[in-house]
């Protein structure tokens, strides 16, 4: 009798571990490990490796390098959400109108979809290919007057972080899109209706009535994309490698120099403990608005 | 004057919709066209989005090429795998968190929705030493392991939200005939969530196919290599052939768009509910 309400209390346990075990051997124990790289010199490299205390944060701190990569993160990610939530509203409103048959808008909706389904390196590749010199993108440049056209686009140091951004735009918008216009079908139309009577239309009932009834949507899609778009690496490694001139490093190209390039693991780690530390603040922000959410 | 302004508002409308359209779809558009011309031909001026030098000659390279098809087979093995693995466990800690109350349950179910929050960078630095020591550097097993733990906190959320949506008198009928909760789980509840399975299973396919960073820094050899990384080594090996690597960024890509254009409910039900990686 006892012995069954034993089984039957670990039971949840039972089917929990293989997860637990997964998370704890390759969740906890190598976010311990980074920390405390973070602070031995030389970590990994050599066998026994000193503990340096703070030094290591000292040095990161002080590094102008780490300064920029922070500068760059923040715009690009200010900039990227931003755009983002502007394009995704603009694209789900327009496929949420009832100008067009649902033919149409099931067609266009594709369309949109289509830049989120490529992997980072086909998008690196193909906006290469648009903007190498003599490229397309120069071509429809010579259409807009007044413009002076004399740089390329992934070398020119005060513009690329810019390209980067955009190409970064370019890819996420569609996720914005679909849940919002998972949300917008979600609102009931009588408010519409009632507001209408009331006199409300347009960008009235756009303001009292989608946006606050999208709050909640907008607001974890918004924290997930700037957890993201922190950690972004993939497409700026492989359009300008944080070049020219460390113009367009961000944390995660900074710290993947430092760790794979130059084997500062002690440094990297330090480096990676900040940006760990920036994700695990969001991510609770996230943990908490679910949990209200499923309230 | 109501019926002027709906023309109007639809005039406006369809001008943006345009607009935006060829924002997301020219590029992609682009790289279909030149996939087809001739090196020479992409950067003639002005530039045609297809012109007299139309052939298939870069995806016969592409496609006759073994060391290219064997990026195909490599993704191919280790993204079967992942998808299978996660999955499975996934849905036994989903059966857990719908089905038990147990201490721990909310701790544990923060940790998770959480874990997906920490930056790939972050993991990579111990997952390099630990590969190495566990002596898997180089192999599937290094990529397979690391892309289910990566993929698993998305498919146990989704997966208990699914069973939470299904009867508990479903497992308990089986439970009341004999059977085992392995047996409700396996025999009963799974069948019925095929949907949501399909929906993870292509989440979890399009996460572990489009990864880069740890298959850059985790394989070593070209054997090794998968499709992303492949792609991207082109740019290297091929001095520029603009057209071979069009060809080899659309033949990788042809996984992921058939599953989309096949299966875009699924697709679209997984996106809008959150917590996935793009």
């Amino acid at each position: 009798m006892n012995k069954a309400r034993v089984r039957q209390k670990l039971s949840p346990y039972g089917y929990l571990a293989p997860t637990i075990i997964l998370m704890v051997v390759f969740l906890v124990v190598p976010i311990c490990m980074v920390i405390s790289y973070s602070f031995l010199n030389n970590a990994v490299v050599v066998k026994e490796s000193v503990f340096v205390g703070l030094d290591n944060y000292k040095k990161i701190l002080a590094d102008s390098e780490f300064q920029g990569a922070i500068k760059h993160t923040f715009i690009f990610v200010i900039v990227s959400v931003v755009a983002h939530i502007c394009l995704g509203m603009g694209f789900a409103l327009m496929l949420n109108s009832d100008c067009f048959r649902t033919r149409t808008k099931s067609i266009f909706r594709v369309i949109y979809i289509l830049p989120w389904i490529f992997t980072a390196s086909v998008i690196a590749l193909l906006w290469k290919l648009i903007l190498q010199p003599g490229g397309i993108a120069d071509y429809l440049l010579q259409f807009l007057p007044g413009v002076n056209k004399n740089f390329s686009w992934l070398s020119e140091g005060n513009i690329v972080l810019g390209v980067l951004t955009f190409v970064n735009i370019w890819c996420g918008y569609p996720f914005y899109m679909i849940s919002i216009l998972a949300g917008l079908q979600g609102i009931s139309g009588d408010l519409y209706e009632s507001a209408a009577i009331d006199g409300a239309t347009g960008l009235k009932s756009f303001i009292y009535i989608t946006i606050p009834q999208l709050r909640s949507v907008l607001l974890s899609i918004g924290l997930l994309d700037i957890i993201w778009t922190i950690q972004s690496f993939n497409i700026i490694w492989m359009l300008t490698g944080g070049g020219p001139l460390n113009k367009t490093e961000t944390l995660s190209v900074y710290i993947y120099k430092l760790a794979f390039n130059s084997s500062q693991y002690g440094l990297a780690s330090t480096a990676a403990v900040f940006a760990l530390i920036a994700c695990i603040i969001l991510a609770i922000f996230y943990v908490k608005l679910q949990r209200k959410a499923s309230d | 004057m109501v019926g002027s302004h709906k023309k109007l508002k639809k005039v406006i409308v369809s001008v943006l919709l345009i607009i935006g359209a060829i924002f997301a779809g020219f590029p992609v558009l682009w790289m279909l066209a030149c996939s087809f011309k001739t090196t020479a031909k992409i950067f003639s001026w002005p530039p045609k989005l297809f012109d007299e030098s139309f052939n298939f000659q870069s995806y016969v390279k592409v496609l006759t090429d073994p060391q290219k098809m064997r990026f195909f087979l490599n993704s191919y093995i280790v993204v079967g795998c992942v998808v299978v693995f996660t999955l499975i466990i996934g849905i036994f800690a989903a059966y857990a968190f719908s089905r038990f109350k147990f201490p721990g349950k909310g701790l544990l179910n923060s940790l998770i929705i959480s874990v997906q929050a920490i930056p790939p960078i972050v993991l990579l630095i111990p997952y390099l030493s630990m590969i190495v020591a566990m002596k898997l550097f180089n192999t599937y097993y290094a990529l397979i392991l690391t892309y289910t733990i990566t993929t698993l906190p998305y498919c146990i959320l989704m997966m208990t939200g699914y069973f939470n949506s299904l009867s508990k008198e479903l497992d308990e009928a089986v439970m009341i005939d004999g059977g085992s909760r392995m047996r409700a789980l396996w025999q009963v509840l799974v069948p019925i969530s095929i949907p949501g399975m399909v929906s993870v299973g292509m989440y979890t396919f399009m996460n572990a196919w489009n990864e880069y960073l740890f298959a850059l820094v985790l394989t070593k050899t070209t054997e090794m290599r998968t499709v992303p990384i492949g792609i991207n080594l082109l740019m290297g090996q091929h001095v520029w052939d603009w057209s071979q690597m069009m060809a080899m960024s659309v033949v990788g890509s042809v996984p992921v768009l058939v599953l989309f254009l096949f299966f875009q409910k699924y697709f679209i039900a997984g996106m809008s509910s959150g917590g996935v990686k793009g």
